[in-house]
C-alpha cells in the first residue's frame, strides 16, 4: 500500500473537483490531502467521504495568493516533514506551474497530465496521451520519491461509492520563504463561463463562422444549453477569436461530454484536441468534411442556418 | 545582456503519428520537424527585447537528436546570435532535458539575464522544463506568458490561467518566463538571415559533456499505442431548406434519449 498525499487547491473556498476524482481512484491506498489556507468542516467532510485519512491545513504568511516559489517552499517543507511515496494534484493551471517546481526540489521525477493510473503492489503506473492525444502511453516514475503526478481534470470521473477516510483536520504552520514572482493583480476574464478544459458542453466556431460577430449565434446557444464557447486554428488565426479560446493541439486538449463542432473543417491537430469528447455533433457544408469521421451525430448543411433552429429546439427541450 | 532561448524539434502539427511495432515511441524516419510552435514566441520576444537593447546577445538552446537542425537554424535566421545542440534521443523526459539546458548555459561560461522558452512542447505535452531549469538555476519562473513589459532589470509579465484570466507577475531578471501564443507574432526568416545563419556559430555537445547521464531519466513511457477508433455515427442531409427542421429536431431528440448528454 502506497503512502499518498493529495494537494488540493481552493476555488472560492471549495476543493476542486478533480481532487475528489483522484481520492476515489486512490482507494486501497492511504491518501491524505494538503491544502494552502483554511477550508470549512463540510468540505473536510467532503474529503474524507473520498477516503481521506488526514486533511492538513497549510496556513502562513504570504500564502494567502497563490506564487510559485512560496507555494513550493510551504508545500516542500510539509513533504519533507513526512514519508509521502507519491505526491499527487491536478493538472490544472496552478498545477501545471508548481509540480514540476516541487518535484525539483526533492529532484524527483514528475508524470504529468495523467488521464489513468492503477497501483500494482504500492507502484504507480499510468497512462497519458501524448502529441495532443494522437497517441497513448504507459508512464512510470523512476528515481527518488516522492514521486510526483498531475491528473488531468475531469478524465478519472468521480467514484460511484467511495471509500471514507478518517477526515482528521489539522494545521500546519508555513513558511513561504523568499518570494522574487509574485501576483500584483488580476485580471479577470470577460467571460464568467467554465474554462474549456472543465466544460461540460463546447460549441466551437471553424473557419466557416467568417467573422468575430458572427460567434453571437453560437454564443446564443451556449447560453440555452450551458457551454462553453471553443474556436478552431483557423478561426483563431483569421482573428476571429482569442487564442484562450482554441481547441487543438496548439490550443487546449478538452473532453466535455458534448461537443458541438460548427464550420470546423477537422484538421488533424483539431481533432487530437478534442477527439476524447463524449459525443460529437459536427454541422458543416461539405459532406466530405474530416469532422464527419468523428461525429456521432452530423449534419451536412450551412451553420447559419442550422444553429439558429438547434438553439430554438434546445429552447423547446430544455422548456427556456 | 545574455538571452537564452530553450527550443525543441517535434513533428509537424499535421503530422500522423505512429508507434513503433515494439511501443517504445513512435516512427520518426518520416517526419516533418520543426520548431515547436509555443517556442517561436519565446525566440521573437528574444529579438523583440534585442530590437531595444542591441548589445543583448541571443543564444538559442536544443536538446536533440541531430537527424536536423532546422529548429536551430530558424531560430538563428530569425535573428538569433548563436547556438548549442546537446545530442540526445527525441524521447529524453523534462528533467533530463532541464538538467542538459542548465550544462549548456554553463558550457557558454555566461551567466544568463534572461531565460525563455516556450510553455510547453508539443511532442509530451508535459510543460515541465522551464519550471524545473527555474528550480535547478534557483531563479523566479513565470509560466504561459501572453505579456511582457521590461523596465531595466525589472519586468512585469502577464501569466494566462483557466478561464482566460490573467495575473500579472512583477519580477527582476534573472528570471525564467515559458512562452504563450498571442505574447507576439513570430516573425518569419528574411533571405539574407537564412544565409546570414549558415555563418553563426553553432556549439555541439553530448549529453555526457553536460552532465547528464541515464541515471538522471525521472519519467519512463512504453506502450506507445494509438488510442481507440469511435464506431461511425449518424450523419443527416440538411442541404434541403425543407428538411432543416425535422433533421435538428431528430438530433435534438437523439441527444436526449440515446447519447443522454442533454
Amino acid at each position: 500500500m502506497a503512502n499518498v498525499l493529495v494537494f488540493t487547491e481552493l476555488h472560492d473556498g471549495h476543493v476542486k473537483p478533480v481532487t475528489l476524482e483522484i481520492l476515489g481512484k486512490l482507494a486501497g491506498q492511504s491518501a491524505d490531502v494538503a491544502v494552502i489556507g483554511d477550508i470549512g468542516a463540510d468540505q473536510v467532510a467532503e474529503l474524507a467521504k473520498y477516503g481521506a485519512q488526514n486533511v492538513h491545513k497549510i496556513k502562513g504568511s504570504n500564502l494567502d495568493k497563490y506564487s510559485p516559489e512560496g507555494y513550493s517552499n510551504a508545500l516542500g517543507d510539509f513533504i519533507k516533514s513526512k514519508s509521502y511515496d507519491y505526491v499527487f494534484a491536478g493538472a490544472t493551471s496552478m498545477g501545471k506551474d508548481l509540480l514540476p517546481r516541487l518535484a525539483t526540489k526533492f529532484d524527483a521525477g514528475l508524470a504529468s497530465d495523467v488521464v489513468n493510473f492503477t497501483f500494482d503492489g504500492g507502484s504507480f503506473a499510468g497512462t497519458r496521451p501524448l502529441f495532443a492525444g494522437k497517441c497513448l502511453a504507459k508512464v512510470e516514475v523512476t528515481g527518488p520519491k516522492p514521486h510526483f503526478v498531475s491528473i488531468r481534470p475531469n478524465a478519472l470521473g468521480m467514484t460511484a461509492n467511495p471509500t471514507a477516510g478518517a477526515g482528521a483536520a489539522s494545521d500546519v504552520n508555513g513558511n513561504a520563504g523568499e518570494i522574487r514572482a509574485a501576483i500584483k493583480e488580476i485580471i479577470k476574464a470577460a467571460s464568467t463561463k467554465v474554462d474549456l478544459t472543465e466544460a461540460n458542453i463546447i460549441v466551437t466556431g471553424g473557419r466557416a463562422m467568417k467573422n468575430a460577430e458572427n460567434f453571437k449565434i453560437l454564443n446564443d446557444m451556449a447560453d440555452v444549453i450551458g457551454a462553453t464557447v471553443g474556436a478552431s486554428r483557423a478561426a483563431v488565426d483569421s482573428g476571429f477569436a482569442p487564442h484562450a479560446m482554441q481547441v487543438g493541439q496548439t490550443g487546449k486538449t478538452v473532453a466535455p461530454s458534448l461537443y458541438i463542432a460548427c464550420g470546423v473543417s477537422g484538421a488533424i491537430q483539431h481533432l487530437a484536441g478534442m477527439r476524447t469528447s463524449k459525443v460529437i455533433v459536427a454541422i458543416n457544408t461539405d459532406p466530405d468534411a474530416p469532422i464527419f469521421t468523428k461525429a456521432d451525430y452530423g449534419i451536412v448543411g450551412d451553420l447559419f442556418t442550422i444553429v439558429p433552429i438547434l438553439t430554438e429546439e434546445f429552447k423547446k427541450l430544455l422548456g427556456k | 545582456m545574455n538571452i537564452f532561448v530553450c527550443v525543441k524539434q517535434v513533428p509537424d502539427t499535421e503530422t500522423k503519428i505512429t508507434p513503433t511495432g515494439d511501443g517504445s515511441f513512435i516512427e520518426t524516419a518520416s517526419i516533418k520537424w520543426i520548431m515547436n510552435p509555443y517556442d517561436e514566441f519565446a525566440v521573437e520576444q528574444a529579438l523583440l527585447i534585442k530590437q531595444s537593447n542591441p548589445a543583448a546577445n541571443v543564444t538559442v538552446l536544443r536538446v536533440g537528436s541531430v537527424k536536423d537542425t532546422e529548429a536551430l537554424r530558424t531560430a538563428m535566421a530569425m535573428g538569433a546570435d548563436d547556438a548549442a545542440l546537446v545530442e540526445a534521443a527525441d524521447n529524453l523526459d523534462s528533467y533530463s532535458i532541464a538538467k542538459a539546458l542548465k550544462g549548456a548555459i554553463d558550457k557558454t561560461g555566461k551567466k544568463p539575464d534572461l531565460i525563455l522558452a516556450g510553455k510547453q512542447a508539443i511532442d509530451d505535452d508535459a510543460l515541465q522544463v522551464p519550471q524545473i531549469l527555474a528550480q535547478m538555476l534557483n531563479l523566479p519562473s513565470v509560466s504561459v506568458i501572453v505579456g511582457f513589459e521590461q523596465a531595466g532589470n525589472n519586468v512585469k509579465v502577464k501569466r494566462e490561467v483557466e478561464g482566460g484570466a490573467l495575473e500579472v507577475y512583477e519580477l527582476s531578471t534573472p528570471c525564467v518566463l515559458a512562452c504563450n501564443k498571442g505574447l507576439n507574432t513570430p516573425r518569419y526568416a528574411s533571405l539574407p538571415g537564412i544565409m546570414k545563419a549558415k555563418k553563426k556559430p553553432m556549439a555541439q555537445y553530448s549529453l555526457a559533456d553536460v552532465g547528464v547521464s541515464d541515471a538522471d531519466r525521472r519519467v519512463k513511457y512504453s506502450g506507445f499505442r494509438l488510442p481507440p477508433e469511435k464506431p461511425p455515427g449518424k450523419k443527416f442531409d440538411a442541404t434541403d431548406a425543407a428538411k432543416q427542421k425535422d433533421v435538428v429536431s431528430q438530433v435534438v431528440g437523439l441527444l436526449r434519449t440515446e447519447a443522454k448528454v442533454i
